[in-house]
């Protein structure tokens, strides 16, 4: 432990050998040696009641000693049915539930909706509502990223950092609270915009808040980074090479480890991320202390982007003017009459919603969040579909799981970031 | 019929001092871990919350005692005490205070048991110990348990034989097994305590009770994260108590013996100060090891466990018959 990190390198040269696909494959056929066909196993339920598995996952494993012969994993224990309440409800009304999908990061679930809808009907969203969006959206990335580390850290047997972490998120959750009321479910993005403009004092707290948060990164590294016993554990655990990611479709860090540099900000930009400048974070051994370092690179690139945003906020509306789809400012519905008309429609019938289908993909902290919406022409969206990635994550935990040592399953359960709202809807 | 007295008054006052100790360390625990964790810790019963121990102990004792229908109940009854028990038995050897002192016009050993193979019977009732963990996970008929049980059996049976051919170079040093007179080739300054010379020993033999403890970061028996609570998954109320307060017994026991082992036992750092009664510096230095390994439990991640066994036969063992080469060398060269 010590010693100054340099550049989020705690650990020198090792970083720049990139091993080969076919290193990657040796690796992991190595672990999966450990497994003996035919051998007694024992049958352990980890989850849903587990007390560290990541919500209610549920993962049945067999043991041989102390090494995973198979998983089944059990998915929806937090089943709600998100995507037939959806059916049901106008676009506008089904903000507050997209909070309810991803909890940690609620923020970027309304604005992956919100851009399928604006899609879908071609709404131009103004450019101050961008920069807002994308200020949000990457404070959302970074109470994300904080709370993951604290509990990834906590699954290798370390209980201080956890709180750490926690301290640190709350600065961001401070920020939406003054921003929107909330901490949790923001509800912020609106279709059009965002529904409050930023309030005074804030762009300057905002400001001294990602001037300071990179400095505690600087104490994660020195105290995560550079810690013998958590490379010693997290090295070489969990592989997951880029040919494993592609066929089971996972995407965000767990990808990024892998050596791809796939991320939908730079690839097909939204919001303003085609303004603003911005690294994508990769890493090549594709196991979990990868996925650590890409996602601690991520913090710090996000920070540069809000830094970035903050710097050119433009002037302007934060809700388009465009009465068929988009709300009225809430401080003109009870003085302009066209507004409270317009207040009314939206609110007892709807939007007005050409008919077609549309499919948006947003990169949201934990990976691709797709949002396929089949619209009928009415109010209500006919059907909704909501890809989102916790789900295929979770699907691939037998095979990470296989040949890994039971202290290590829920250290790589945690490496990918499920949450179980996402993954069950 | 004196000499009986006075071994009574010191047992009972002894017990009563490590028994008493434990609710406090177990506050202290909790306060350090809130001030590395930056928040508060307990502080609602009594000042600063220092009674809450004694809550939790009330609480605990008034819980319903609950056994398994598939547990085997007597072995499931017994295993907290063979944890709880050893610990209490090396309390006597360890002495507090130099021998044949004048109280009241009585001459008084101040140490229970001058025993001839103190270190010896230390070592072997460390291995009793094993049994209680052994047994509680098979007692339980749990999976977690079992896991954890068999996980503390093999860590414990590694770590044994480095802890003893750790202390295997002091004993060579000071001629002796027993505590007293270990204690007694300390005498003078602190640069004639035995850490000195066994460095290497000390360090294996603290990482080692590390071990023994089931401490972070080689609390695998418990690791909470993948088995629960290891081989207490199934005890509830003052079973779990007594779980719980075993652990914390023989975190004082260990320290008290690696005081009076490498760090001069009852004596004070320099012989000026030797007016302040030996029980003092030996709680103090007690209270310093405790803190030690709050400070390695609430810092560090855990080891997994086969690198556990790697550190322990690879890294441990060779060094400790090093040190004990080495120190056979040099006693035999002298």
């Amino acid at each position: 432990m010590g010693g100054a990190p340099t550049n989020g390198h705690a650990h020198g040269a090792e970083a720049v050998h990139r091993p080969t696909l076919e290193e990657l494959k040796e690796r992991k056929i190595r672990t999966r040696q450990r497994v003996h066909e035919g051998q007694e196993t024992i049958t352990v339920s980890m989850g849903p009641q587990h007390p560290s598995m990541h919500g209610v996952y549920q993962a049945v494993v067999d043991l041989d000693g102390e090494i995973i012969v198979r998983t089944r994993p059990g998915i929806g224990n937090l089943h709600r049915g998100v995507e037939k309440l959806a059916e049901q409800m106008t676009y506008h009304q089904f903000i507050p539930v997209t909070d309810r999908l991803d909890y940690v990061a609620s923020f970027a679930m309304n604005h992956g909706y919100c851009e399928a809808v604006e899609k879908l009907m071609g709404v131009e969203v103004p450019r101050r509502a961008r920069y807002i969006r994308t200020i949000a959206h990457e404070l959302v990335r970074l109470a994300n990223h904080i709370l993951w580390l604290g509990v990834h850290i906590m699954d290798f047997g370390a209980q201080t950092f956890f709180l750490i972490c926690f301290r640190d998120r709350e600065y961001i959750l401070d920020l939406f609270e003054m921003v929107c009321g909330a901490r949790l479910t923001h509800s912020y993005a609106r279709i059009g915009g965002v529904s409050k403009d930023l309030p005074e004092g804030w762009v300057g707290r905002c400001r001294s808040v990602v001037e300071f948060l990179p400095k505690r990164f600087d104490e994660y590294e020195r105290l995560i980074t550079a810690n013998r016993i958590f490379n010693k554990r997290a090295r070489n655990i969990g592989i997951f090479t880029s040919e494993d990611c592609n066929a089971w479709r996972i995407t965000g860090p767990t990808l990024r480890s892998t050596g791809i540099a796939r991320d939908l900000r730079k690839d097909e930009p939204y919001a303003a991320y085609d303004e603003v400048d911005f690294e994508v974070a990769v890493e090549y051994n594709s196991d979990v202390y990868d996925r650590f370092l890409v996602r601690m690179k991520e913090m710090r690139e996000s920070c540069k982007i809000i830094r970035q945003c903050l710097d050119n906020l433009p002037d302007g509306p934060y809700l388009a003017h465009d009465a068929a789809h988009v709300l009225p400012l809430k401080k003109n519905v009870l003085r302009d009459s066209a507004a409270m008309i317009q207040d009314f429609m939206h609110v007892l019938r709807g939007p007005q919603v050409p008919k077609g289908e549309v499919y948006r993909a947003i990169e949201v902290p934990k990976g691709e969040m797709g949002v396929y919406i089949v619209s009928d022409g009415g109010p209500i969206p006919q059907r909704l579909h909501l890809s989102t990635p916790s789900f295929y994550h979770g699907q691939a935990v037998p095979p990470m799981f296989e040949g890994e040592m039971l202290a290590d399953s829920v250290g790589i359960f945690g490496s990918i970031d499920v949450v179980l709202g996402d993954c069950d809807r | 019929m004196t000499d009986f007295i006075f071994l009574l008054i010191k047992a009972i006052l002894w017990v009563a001092v490590g028994v008493g100790m434990v609710p406090f360390i177990i506050y202290f625990e909790r306060k350090f871990a809130g001030f590395f964790q930056s928040r508060m810790g307990p502080t609602y019963a009594g000042p600063w919350g220092v009674l809450q121990s004694f809550g939790d102990m009330a609480k605990l004792l008034s819980k319903e005692d609950l056994i398994p229908d598939w547990a085997d109940k007597p072995v499931f009854r017994l295993a907290p005490y063979i944890l709880f028990v050893p610990a209490f038995i090396v309390m006597a050897l360890i002495p507090f205070g130099p021998m044949g002192v004048e109280i009241f016009g009585y001459t008084v050993d101040l140490v229970i048991a001058d025993f001839d193979a103190g270190v010896l019977l230390f070592l072997a009732l460390g291995t009793v110990a094993v049994y209680g963990i052994v047994f509680a996970g098979w007692a339980s008929n749990n999976h977690w348990s079992l896991l954890g049980s068999l996980r503390s059996g093999a860590q414990m049976v590694s770590y044994e034989i480095s802890m003893g051919l750790a202390l295997v170079g002091l004993i060579i040093l000071s001629g002796s097994l027993s505590f007293v007179d270990i204690v007694d080739g300390q005498a003078g300054n602190f640069w004639n305590w035995y850490f000195i010379p066994q460095i290497v020993g000390f360090v294996i033999f603290y990482v080692a009770s590390i071990a023994e403890l089931n401490r972070a970061p080689f609390d695998l028996a418990e690791a909470e994260q993948e088995l629960v609570a290891g081989h207490m998954t199934e005890y509830t109320g003052m079973r779990w108590g007594l779980f719980m307060f075993g652990e914390y017994v023989n975190m004082v026991v260990v320290s008290a013996v690696m005081a009076t082992l490498f760090f001069g036992g009852w004596r004070a750092p320099f012989e000026a100060l030797d007016f302040i009664p030996g029980f003092i510096w030996l709680v103090g230095k007690v209270l310093f090891f405790v803190f030690m390994y709050m400070w390695i439990r609430w810092t560090l991640p855990r080891y997994r466990y086969n690198q556990l066994m790697d550190i322990g036969w690879k890294i441990f063992l060779p060094l400790a018959i090093a040190n004990l080469a080495v120190t056979a060398l040099i006693v035999s060269v002298n």
